[in-house]
C-alpha cells in the first residue's frame, strides 16, 4: 500500500513545479508539452527505476543474509555489483558503441559483467564438494570483490581525465534513466529474480538457522542456495546496471524490515522488496527536490535519511 | 637458485647508485637565484602552460611535458612525466629540469619537488581573466617577459574582438554541456555560473541557463533540461577523435526532449576540439567558434 502511494504521489513532486492538468491535456501536442515531458520522460521513468532498484536490493539483500547468515552480507559482498561496475568502467573507457533494442552499451556491458561474476561465484559454489561452509563463499565473495575492484581502479587509472570522471560519477548511482528501454531491459532479469526468491521464504528460514537442520527437515540445501544465489545475484545485476551501485539499500533494508515483521522470511521477502521500493523512491524524492533546482546523487540520500533512521529503529527497540 | 643473491645484489647497488644520482641532481651544483636566471629546462604538467610556453617562444626548452598534453604538435616529441593524478616524480628527477609548472592541486608533487630543490611555477586558473594573467608571469618566469605581454594583449586584443561582434546580438538562454554518458541523456555534466567556460560563453553572446548557480559545472537530470528550456544546447567533446557519423548519433539522442526549444528548432550544437578545454591560447579561437554557434548569420 505504501509503495504504491508512494509510486503514485513521487513523480507529482520535483525539482521544478508543474501543472498536472497540463499534463494530460491532450489538445497540446506532446512534443510541445514541457509539463508532459517532464512528467513522463523525466520523472516517471525515474521513480519506476527507483522503485525496480529498491525492490532488487532489498531482495539480494535478504537473500545473501539468510544464505550466508551473516548480517553483514549485501548484494555487493559476493562481488556480483564489482563484476557490474567493471562492466561499465570498461564500456566508458572503451568508448563500446552499441545498443539493443534501445539500451546502450554502458548498462548492457555492465549486465554482463554481473553475471560473469555470478558465473565465477557459482562455479566455485558448484567446485566447494563436501559440506555447506558458507564461510568459504563468503571468503570467496570478499576476494572476488577486491579482486575486481582493483581492476576497476586499473581501468580507470589508465583511462584519460573525461572517462575517469565519468566513471567516477557511474561510481555514484543515478536513477534518472531518462527513457524506458533500460527499465523493461532490467525488468525481465529481476522479474526472473522475484520468482525465484518468491519460492524461497520456508527454506531461506530453515538455511539462516543452519544447513544442518534444513537437510534434517528434508531440504535439498544445496539446490535451494544454488537457487538463492542466482536469483540474487540476477537481481543485485539488473539493478546495479539500471542505476550504478546505490549504497545502503541492499544491507540496511533487510534489517529495519525485520526489526518491524521478524525474522520470518514469509513476511519479510515481501515487505522488504516492497519496503526497499517505497525507501528508494522516497530517498531520490528527496534527492530531486532538496537543493532544487540542482539535485543530488540519490546515493548521498540513502545513507544519510537511512542511517538515523535505522539507528532509531535499532535503540528503540533495545 | 645460487646466483641469486648476487643478482639481488647487483640489483640493490644499482637502485642505491640510482637514488644517489637522483638526490644529487636534488641540489643544483652552483646556487644560482631562480629568480633572476632563465630557466632552460622546462617540465609542464599543464597543457595550458604548454600552449603559452609556445606562444612565447619558450617551446623548445620544454624537456618533459604532461599525459594530457597534444598541442601545439611538437608536445608528442617530448617526453612525458605523468598526468594530473599520476605524476611521475621520478621521471621529472631524471630530466634534471630547472623550473616546473604545475596544478595548485598536486600538493604532494610540490612537496616532493620542493625537497628535491627544484623551481616550481604553481598554475591556478579560476575564469577567462586568468588566463592573459597567467600569460603575463609565465613569460616574466621564464625570462619573456616582452613576449608575454606581446601574446598576453593578443589573447585580449581577440576576445575583445569577439565581444564587439555580439554586442547588441540577441542572446540566446544556453546550456553548455561538459559530458554526459553516451548513446544516453544520463549524467549530463554543464557548466555553471563560474570559471573559464562561463566566461567565454557569456563573452560569445551566450546567456548562461545557469549563471545563478556559482560553480563550475552542474549536474543535471533531464527534468533539469526540460525545466531550463535552454534556447541553444551546445555540447562539447574533447579528448579524442570522433567519427562524423558518431556525432550525429549522439546529437539525435538530445531528440527525445522534444519539448526543449533547442532540440524543437534543431538548435542542439556538438562541437569537437581541445580548445574548449585547455585554457591557453587557443580560448579566443574558441570564443570565435562559441560565437559563430551562437549566432549564425554571422559566421564567414
Amino acid at each position: 500500500m505504501l509503495t504504491l502511494a508512494v509510486c503514485m504521489l513521487a513523480p507529482l513532486a520535483g525539482s521544478s513545479p508543474i501543472r498536472l492538468r497540463q499534463v494530460f491535456d491532450s489538445s497540446i501536442p506532446f512534443t510541445d508539452n514541457v509539463d508532459a515531458q517532464i512528467f513522463f520522460i523525466a520523472r516517471l521513468p525515474r521513480v519506476l527505476a527507483a522503485a525496480l532498484v529498491g525492490c532488487g536490493l532489498a531482495l539480494a539483500g535478504v537473500v545473501f543474509q539468510a544464505l550466508l547468515r551473516n548480517p553483514l552480507a549485501s548484494p555487493d559482498t559476493l562481488g556480483v555489483s564489482a563484476g557490474a561496475s567493471l562492466g561499465a568502467m570498461l564500456a566508458i573507457t572503451l568508448h563500446a558503441d552499441f545498443s539493443i533494442v534501445g539500451v546502450s552499451a554502458v548498462p548492457l556491458a555492465s549486465f554482463a559483467g554481473s553475471l560473469g561474476a555470478l558465473v565465477i561465484v557459482y562455479g566455485l559454489s558448484a567446485a566447494r564438494r563436501r559440506g555447506t561452509t558458507t564461510t568459504v563463499l563468503l571468503l570467496a565473495g570478499v576476494t572476488l570483490t577486491a579482486l575486481l575492484s582493483a581492476v576497476v581502479r586499473f581501468v580507470q587509472f589508465m583511462a584519460d581525465f573525461t572517462e575517469t570522471f565519468q566513471t567516477t560519477r557511474w561510481l555514484m548511482g543515478s536513477l534518472d534513466v531518462a527513457s524506458y528501454p533500460p527499465l523493461a531491459a532490467a525488468l525481465a532479469p529481476l522479474t526472473l529474480a522475484t520468482v525465484g526468491i518468491a519460492a524461497l521464504p520456508r527454506v531461506l528460514d530453515l538455511i539462516s538457522v543452519g544447513a544442518e537442520s534444513a537437510a534434517a527437515r528434508g531440504v535439498n540445501v544445496e539446490a535451494s542456495e544454488r537457487l538463492a544465489l542466482v536469483s540474487a545475484s540476477l537481481a543485485t545485476g539488473a539493478a546495479v546496471s539500471l542505476a550504478g551501485p546505490v549504497a545502503f539499500v541492499g544491507i540496511i533494508v533487510p534489517h529495519m524490515v525485520r526489526l518491524v515483521v521478524g525474522a520470518d522470511h514469509r513476511l519479510v521477502v515481501p515487505a522488504a522488496g516492497l519496503f526497499g521500493a517505497a525507501f528508494l523512491v522516497v530517498c531520490d524524492l528527496v534527492a530531486r527536490t532538496v537543493l532544487a533546482p540542482v539535485e543530488l546523487p540519490v546515493g548521498i540520500i540513502t545513507a544519510i535519511i537511512g542511517g538515523p533512521f535505522f539507528l532509531w529503529l535499532l535503540f528503540r527497540r533495545a | 637458485m645460487a646466483t641469486l643473491p648476487a643478482r639481488v645484489k647487483r640489483r640493490f647497488i644499482v637502485v642505491c647508485g640510482a637514488v644517489l644520482v637522483l638526490a644529487s641532481t636534488g641540489t643544483p651544483a652552483q646556487p644560482r637565484d631562480p629568480a633572476t636566471s632563465a630557466p632552460q629546462r622546462i617540465v609542464s604538467f599543464v597543457p595550458a602552460a604548454t600552449e603559452m610556453l609556445f606562444a612565447i617562444g619558450a617551446g623548445s626548452r620544454l624537456v618533459g611535458v604532461s599525459a594530457y598534453d597534444r598541442f601545439p604538435p611538437e608536445v608528442t616529441k617530448i617526453p612525458d612525466v605523468g598526468g594530473l593524478l599520476d605524476p611521475s616524480v621520478e621521471r621529472v628527477l631524471s630530466l634534471k629540469p630547472d623550473l616546473v609548472v604545475i596544478y595548485r592541486s598536486q600538493a604532494d608533487l610540490e612537496q616532493q619537488l620542493t625537497r628535491a630543490g627544484l623551481p616550481l611555477y604553481t598554475y591556478v586558473h579560476r575564469d577567462l581573466a586568468d588566463v592573459a594573467r597567467t600569460m603575463r608571469s609565465l613569460g616574466e618566469r621564464v625570462g619573456e617577459a616582452a613576449a608575454g605581454e606581446r601574446e598576453a594583449r593578443r589573447l585580449e586584443a581577440g576576445l575583445s574582438a569577439v565581444r564587439r561582434r555580439v554586442a547588441g546580438l540577441p542572446r540566446p538562454k544556453t546550456l553548455l554541456v561538459l559530458g554526459r554518458q553516451p548513446k544516453t541523456l544520463r549524467q549530463i555534466l554543464a557548466s555553471g555560473g563560474y570559471g573559464f567556460l562561463h566566461d567565454l560563453l557569456d563573452l560569445a553572446g551566450g546567456a548562461d541557463v545557469w549563471s545563478a548557480v556559482k560553480r563550475e559545472s552542474v549536474e543535471m537530470s533531464t527534468e533539469m533540461v526540460l525545466s531550463q528550456a535552454p534556447e541553444v544546447i551546445i555540447e562539447l567533446h574533447y579528448g579524442r577523435e570522433f567519427q562524423p557519423g558518431e556525432l550525429e548519433a549522439e546529437r539525435r539522442v538530445w531528440d527525445t526532449l522534444g519539448a526543449v526549444p533547442a532540440v524543437r528548432n534543431g538548435r542542439v550544437h556538438l562541437l569537437v576540439g581541445d580548445e574548449f578545454v585547455v585554457p591557453g591560447p587557443r580560448i579566443v579561437a574558441a570564443a570565435e567558434r562559441l560565437a559563430r554557434t551562437l549566432h549564425p548569420p554571422m559566421a564567414p
